[in-house]
């Protein structure tokens, strides 16, 4: 909505206390009654000095650290980093190390995708929504917490493998869960995604044209939401995703302009049924072996710099580590995409409303604990 | 036009479906565990509350070195000659006398890097997860049973700082 | 109300009083007991909202306090507002913030005065009920803007003014949809409708004919709007505005206005009831079978059922934005409402 802003306006402060700003951002807003002309983010009220702890650990206590940043997805910032060492170490990991994390990682993703949609409900209004993904969550959360003993910061993900090989039987529960979990995506639509309201709510909302996105470094469900079809997974594959079959969603517009918060939502919903069937296809690909038979006993990388991304929920999280040949790292910096995300909010949020404001927080789906680290 | 009653129409389809749904899980059976009444299984490689077995604890500190927030605090001093010869239950011998060992639980992060460099295994994470205390010190456990011989000066252990 | 006259003649000496004085006394034994029954009611269906939330969320809700199902759960929220901090904002508008609770809970609760709950349960039988009803109830704008702005809060003012729009326009098409059935019973005492619905189900007006079908949805959306409910609970969404216009209340100023939503819900599907369903009037047709049902039962039973209905639009439903508001109001449900009111008075003057 393109408006001329002809009276004083007021500044709002959507503190870092708000239920919906998903977690301490703080927003500046100048409105004009309900319009609002510009909103300014204020982060760092989470921000923990992960870069410096990282320089003060050695390469496998940063590992820890690395899950703290994005809690929702910890397994996807882990793998991130590891195999961002293990190309600087020249590791080769085997076949079950590479398909039990592909399994870890997917099944992360569906998790924090439901959160994403839970939450989303709840800042528009539908508060059902949030506790039936919720539950079908914890039973991502006990297939974890059976096999590394954590249900949220795993720490599984190491460098050169992982810590637990799973228990027996455990293809068998992810299997269960995922014949569990398909027809109750059709049942989330119902409630939610298809509900006119929501949509109403949703389409014509913070619309990023797909030019506008790539010039901002949006990646990701975001960027995908566009129209513009970039996953990591397909152009830059790691982790042998080129041996799995999936497509790669993006935003249709069939409600507004493409580029607007529903696209965004509905990218990450046909996103979870994605991954449910490289879930599959991993499952049938693991073979047995030893998981633990590419660790290093000491990792003490050559005196080089390495950078490797890896396609996490929200977008495309980046690791650059420059390394001095010691046992500690030099230098780990993290690309975080909720923060070029969250750079795109001014763009989006000029002339919507105090309400659209929560809209689009909530459709690009961010984390502070990425953003501050 | 025929938008305006179009868009009506499925405002109203639409609001029926969700209801429905919500409907149906009137009649589905409740996820919750009335905690403390019921209590979940815990599975056994569950990540909670460290413990340590001293008679088997050979000092070697390797837990400490690995630990990234150095919530471990071990301090140790050689065993003389004269002392006779202890060994761990696995048959290793244990050469130093340990007489602080504390883990500060409020700084561990419960990643277990701790569990697997331990030649003897004797550090473990057990499934304990109900320790909540009253005085924050409280939560410092002290696992040495010795007391040094020698008359070091020993720097301050971790439990006074509160 | 003549009930409970009757019930007090048998005092001695009270029938040697003036008239007047009786009467007088009469009703205000009668507001006490209102008060009372509502009061409780409030406290039950606060449980309920609990309950039934609780289980389409597949989760229990209350279980522990009192022991079955925690039904003493609410009093236990009550005792403990009662004993919070009265916690005024110091740059607040003293006498607005004080007053503005008591305002909405009066407005809300002055309307149940007349609910017909039988044939003879009724406070006062006003020959204008549905009017007042209607008047009453918009009184509450007033005690909304007063919290909002009083608070000296920004969220507040927000709230209370997209609060005071949303009731003040909604008015407008509930009214016309009363009208609706006003017409075809040619009188406005509550009474006098219910008693234009008795003898079965076939007689009540949401069965009688199309218009007053239509009507009857008109105005219980419209009334979902005057109570605050979601969908239409944008004054005091939570999650965009903290709390909107309630934000800086705690205590007990904050259980008024939480009671006041309850008694609202009662008295809008206590109207409804009246105008649609038949009030107290029973399913069966005299001639099928003896009336088993008294006539408060089933008043009761009607108001719980659409009581859950509006629970069930509140957690099923998503929240729709102000402005989406304001053109449901205007656009959808005042034509709607006007073209029922034609062929309801159509019907009313061709077809006796």
């Amino acid at each position: 909505m393109e408006v001329e802003y002809s009276g004083e306006t007021m500044t709002l402060n959507m503190g870092p206390q708000h239920p919906s700003t998903h977690g301490v951002l703080r927003l500046e807003l100048k409105t004009d009654g309900e319009i609002v002309a510009e909103a300014v983010p204020h982060i760092g009220y989470l921000h923990r000095c992960f870069e410096k702890h990282a320089e003060n650990v050695d390469y496998a206590g940063v590992v820890p650290f690395t899950d703290r940043m994005d809690y929702c997805a910890a397994m996807n910032n882990e793998l991130g980093y590891v195999l961002t060492v293990e190309k600087l170490l020249g590791i080769k990991v085997n076949n079950r190390v590479r398909c039990l994390r592909v399994i870890m990682a997917e099944l992360n993703r569906i998790a924090s995708h439901l959160i994403a949609a839970g939450t989303y409900g709840n800042d528009m209004g539908s508060f059902t929504p949030f506790l039936h993904c919720f539950r079908d969550r914890e039973r991502i959360l006990d297939l974890f917490e059976e096999t590394c003993g954590a249900r949220l910061l795993y720490n599984y993900n190491w460098v050169g493998g992982l810590m637990f090989d799973v228990k027996p039987g455990f293809e068998d529960r992810v299997i269960e869960f995922v014949d569990y979990f398909e027809p109750l995506i059709a049942d989330l639509n119902r409630l939610l995604s298809h509900n006119y309201i929501f949509i109403k709510r949703t389409a014509g909302v913070g619309i990023l044209p797909p030019e506008v996105a790539i010039s901002y470094g949006v990646t990701g469900p975001n960027l995908r939401g566009s129209g513009v079809k970039f996953d990591v997974r397909k152009d830059d594959p790691y982790l042998g995703y080129e041996e799995f079959d999936f497509d790669i969603p993006i935003g249709k517009g069939e409600f507004g302009p493409i580029g607007s918060c529903y696209d965004r939502y509905m990218v990450r919903i046909w996103e979870v049924k994605e991954c449910l069937k490289i879930i599959r296809q991993a499952v049938k690909m693991l073979t047995p072996g030893d998981v633990q038979e590419s660790i290093p006993k000491r990792i003490k990388p050559p005196a080089a710099d390495v950078y490797m991304r890896t396609e996490c929920p929200r977008g495309e999280m980046g690791y650059y580590i420059v390394s001095d040949g010691g046992l500690k790292p030099y230098r780990v910096k993290v690309k975080s995409p909720c923060f070029t995300a969250l750079s795109a909010l001014p763009y989006m949020a000029r002339g919507a409303m105090i309400a659209d404001i929560i809209a689009i927080i909530g459709s690009i789906d961010i984390v502070l604990g990425e953003i501050d680290r | 036009m025929s938008e305006y009653f179009k868009d009506i129409g499925r405002t109203i389809v639409t609001s029926y479906y969700s209801m429905w749904v919500a409907f149906k899980h009137l009649f589905t059976r409740s996820v919750t565990l009335q905690y403390p009444t019921v209590k979940m299984e815990m599975p056994e490689r569950t990540r909670a509350r460290l413990f340590n077995k001293i008679e088997d604890c050979i000092g070697c500190g390797q837990c400490a070195r690995v630990c990234p927030t150095d919530c471990i605090d071990i301090q140790t001093e050689k065993r003389g000659k004269e002392e006779p010869e202890i060994f761990a239950s696995d048959g290793t011998a244990i050469k130093l006398r340990t007489y602080v060992f504390d883990i500060d639980m409020t700084l561990c992060c419960y990643c277990a890097l701790c569990v697997f460099p331990c030649p003897t295994l004797c550090l473990v994470m057990t499934p304990a997860y109900e320790y909540s205390v009253y005085d924050k010190r409280d939560h410092v456990y002290h696992f040495a049973v010795d007391k040094p011989l020698t008359a070091k000066a020993t720097k301050e252990p971790q439990s006074t700082k509160a | 109300m003549e009930s409970i006259r009757q019930l007090l003649q048998m005092i001695p000496r009270f029938g040697e009083l003036p008239q007047s004085f009786q009467i007088f006394c009469a009703l205000l034994a009668s507001c006490v007991v209102i008060l009372v029954l509502a009061l409780v009611c409030v406290l039950y269906l606060v449980w309920m909202e609990r309950k039934v939330s609780a289980h389409m969320q597949d989760r229990l809700g209350p279980m522990y306090v009192g022991g079955w199902h925690g039904w003493a759960q609410t009093i236990a929220d009550a005792l403990k507002l009662l004993l919070k901090e009265d916690i005024i904002p110091a740059e607040a508008d003293g006498l607005l913030y004080r007053v503005a609770p008591v305002l909405v809970f009066v407005a809300a609760f002055a309307a149940t005065a007349v609910l017909p709950f039988g044939a003879q349960s009724i406070v006062t039988d006003l020959n204008i009920g549905v009017l007042y009803v209607v008047a009453i109830t918009s009184l509450s704008v007033v005690g909304i803007i007063m919290a909002g702005w009083a608070s000296n809060n920004k969220y507040a003012l927000y709230g209370g003014m997209r609060g005071a729009a949303q009731i003040v326009s909604y008015e407008i098409p509930a009214a016309v949809a009363i009208m609706t059935v006003v017409i075809l019973v040619g009188s406005l005492s509550m009474q006098d409708i219910v008693r234009a619905q008795l003898g079965g189900i076939h007689r009540w007006f949401l069965f009688r004919n199309p218009f007053t079908f239509g009507a009857f949805f008109v105005y219980f959306i419209c009334s979902l709007a005057e109570v605050n409910r979601t969908p239409f609970d944008i004054p005091e969404a939570e999650s965009e505005l903290v709390a909107g216009y309630h934000t800086e209340y705690s205590g007990m100023r904050f259980a008024f206005f939480y009671l006041a939503e309850y008694v609202n819900m009662i008295v809008v599907a206590g109207v409804a009831t009246t105008l649609f369903l038949g009030g107290w009037s029973q399913v069966l047709p005299a001639r099928w079978g003896p009336q088993l049902i008294p006539g408060p039962v089933m008043f009761t039973a009607k108001v719980i059922a659409l009581i859950f209905v509006q629970m069930w639009l509140r957690w099923a439903l998503p929240r729709l934005r102000v402005d989406q508001l304001m053109y449901v109001c205007w656009k959808v449900m005042l034509p709607f409402a006007f073209v029922l009111l034609l062929g309801s008075g159509f019907l009313a003057v061709y077809w006796k």
